[in-house]
């Protein structure tokens, strides 16, 4: 059984329909890519699977138990379903160390001392260790960005999404951030990604998913998709990246 | 018709023809010729203040140091004015005869600043000599009524002890408005239909005491609850009215900066919070209320400080607080000094608190800028 199965959901924002009847199912261990033009409904497709949004018809079930509609312990829903945010949204008036601290500290009711050892030792992995008593304001884009991966990485979830987590750091920041993803990858994270960064795409994902009007209008692996796009959507979309060398 | 995607040649050539026209340098002579003769006026105006005031005090039995030197200190001002109007003045006529430009337009610019820097100087001189006036026309008739420094005085240790009742009130007001206020602005942001309630009141809760007047809050409360022959609440002292009808009505007021507070907070950072499993409670708690109290720092110490002042509201339930106490000394002496004294305590305390509030919101956006 899928991990995560999305069936035939719409949302709609007053009459306007941003996910129009979208399927999709992620097994375990599996890295998806979303990919498409802007405002086609990656980012409110994310939202939807941790309810952030609320879909108006079809349904979302993790491990084949249904998750929208009322009574869905929500704050129970997201401890599991991790969400990093293009604008990294770490607090600013906590430190990096106190950011990765609040919530296994006050939602899972990890003790301090714990939770502190855990933080740390993802922080040494990322190499921001010297960083942990420093206030966001103070970091890199980049810096801020891996903190917020692991930010999410410390409730363990058991599906992390990512949305364009890398669509507002400069160019030479990408890497480190990118570096952190395809470590996750490799040791098995489940992941849904957002992404504009075509090249990484196409080497971590598991399956691309090109997203179009609200729906998936074509998906497969990604040499498929890259190599050999079926759809004429998706050949104008690879196309135009192609001419504003992004690809 | 300029076009900005043909780079047309002529065009260009004529711009940098007019660019460079119009970077002469200006002496700015007309302005510093101006501040010097303003200049000799003020030192004319207060030399002569000087003398006349200095001599009416002396007549008057005050000793000739006290008398003579705020006129001497004055007049060395004017002095010194007199100097810089001189120097820009100078450096405008240095400005317009050097040849060099980059030298000139420096001569110019300082003889620009020199001038702007003597006028106000000026300018707060005379005002200053015509307040000197103010106080000592008509037979001092101003400085009797304020400033009998003899009432004063005789009068001080009664005032600030009276004072006492207002640091008190002032106090314990403002703790229990911080809390009571959070509450309601809690209250005023509950999310859905089952906060509807709550929130329906604390709208209504604050657009009835916003609307009232806190010095008839103040009159309802303290001579309307003894009335009530309530348990407890009809019998205490005019000090805890005072203290609860404070609360209510800022109370109100400081709930709308806690709410502006909160919803000032992006809800990028709420849906961050929730998205680590944060419950709403937990959200206000741990990440909303801290971000929300950091950004309102200013208007909250605003509040306080006109808190601070509206403590003088409670004379007039009969509350013997420094500003009652001094209308009942005025009252016996025919003379406001009393007030007077009143008037320097509440701006004494309140100076410092305003210097406080900036220090405090400028220690922490530097703890939050700062690297680790
Ligand atoms: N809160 C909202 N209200 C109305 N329209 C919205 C809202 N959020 C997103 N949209 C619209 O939904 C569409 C999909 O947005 P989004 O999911 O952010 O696209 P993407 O992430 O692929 O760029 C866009 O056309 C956007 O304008
Ligand atoms: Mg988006």
């Amino acid at each position: 059984m899928a991990l995560l199965e999305i069936d035939n959901i719409r949302k709609h924002y007053g009459s306007f329909e941003v996910i129009s009847g979208l399927s999709l199912d992620v097994r375990e261990h599996e890295v998806i890519c979303l990919i498409g033009p802007s405002g086609c409904g990656k980012s409110t497709l994310l939202r939807c699977v941790n309810r952030l949004e609320e879909i108006s018809a079809g349904e979302i079930r993790i491990h084949g138990d249904r998750i929208t509609g009322e009574g869905v312990d929500l704050d129970r829903l997201r401890r599991d379903i991790g969400i990093v945010f293009q604008g990294y949204n770490l607090f600013p008036h906590m430190t990096v160390l106190e950011n990765t601290l609040l919530a296994p500290t006050r939602v899972l009711g990890l003790s301090r001392r714990e939770a502190t050892e855990k933080a740390l030792g993802f922080l040494d992995r990322i190499g921001l260790a010297h960083k942990a008593n420093a206030y966001p304001d103070s970091l890199s884009g980049g810096q801020q960005q891996r903190v917020a991966i692991v930010r999410a990485l410390m409730m363990d979830p058991m599906l992390l999404l990512l949305d364009e987590i890398t669509s507002a750091l400069d160019p030479e920041l990408v890497s480190e951030v990118l570096d952190i993803v395809r470590d996750l990858a490799a040791g098995g994270m489940t992941m849904i990604l957002a992404t504009h960064e075509m090249g990484f795409a196409r080497e971590v994902a598991d399956r691309i998913c090109f997203l179009q009007a609200g729906n998936i209008y074509e998906q497969g692996p990604p040499a498929q998709v890259f190599g050999d796009p079926q759809g004429e959507r998706t050949q104008a979309f690879l196309s135009s990246l192609k001419r504003a060398g992004r690809l | 018709m300029a076009d900005p995607f043909s780079n047309a040649l002529p065009e260009q050539d004529l711009r940098a023809e007019i660019w460079r026209a119009g970077s002469t340098p200006r002496s700015h002579l007309g302005r510093a010729s101006l501040t010097l003769a303003l200049g000799l006026v003020t030192f004319l105006a207060v030399a002569i203040s000087a003398q006349h005031i200095g001599a009416y005090a002396i007549s008057q039995g005050v000793s000739p140091v006290v008398a003579t030197l705020p006129g001497i200190v004055a007049v060395l001002a004017a002095v010194v004015v007199l100097l810089m109007a001189l120097r820009a003045l100078r450096c405008a006529l240095a400005a317009a005869r050097h040849s060099e430009v980059y030298a000139a337009r420096e001569l110019g610019a300082s003889a620009s600043l020199g001038a702007w820097k003597a006028m106000s100087w000026e300018g707060a001189l005379l005002i200053l000599t015509a307040a000197a006036w103010f106080l000592v026309v008509n037979d001092a008739a101003v400085s009797r009524t304020f400033f009998d420094l003899a009432l004063i005085r005789d009068s001080a240790l009664k005032v600030l002890r009276a004072f006492g009742t207002n640091v008190v009130i002032f106090f314990v007001s403002g703790v229990l408005i911080l809390i009571w206020s959070l509450i309601v602005a809690v209250a005023r942001t509950l999310p859905g239909e089952a906060g509807k309630p709550l929130r329906f009141l604390a709208i209504a809760y604050g657009d009835l005491f916003r609307g009232l007047p806190a010095i008839i809050t103040i009159y309802l409360i303290g001579f309307g609850l003894p009335l009530t022959n309530l348990p407890v609440i009809a019998h205490l002292s005019s000090t805890s009215y005072a203290i609860i009808a404070l609360t209510l009505t800022y109370g109100a007021y400081t709930s709308e900066v806690y709410r502006a507070g909160i919803e000032s907070v992006h809800h990028s950072q709420v849906a961050a919070a929730r998205s680590l499993g944060l419950s709403h409670a937990k959200t206000l708690r741990y990440v909303v209320v801290p971000m929300a109290v950091r950004n309102i720092i200013p208007p909250l110490m605003n509040n306080c400080i006109s808190l601070q002042k509206d403590t003088a509201l409670v004379a007039i339930i009969g509350t013997i607080d420094a500003f009652n106490q001094s209308k009942i000394i005025a009252a016996n002496h025919f003379n406001l000094s009393a007030v007077t004294t009143v008037a320097i305590l509440f701006i004494a305390v309140t100076i410092p608190q305003a210097r406080l509030a900036d220090r405090l919101s400028e220690r922490d956006r530097q703890r939050m800028r700062a690297g680790g």
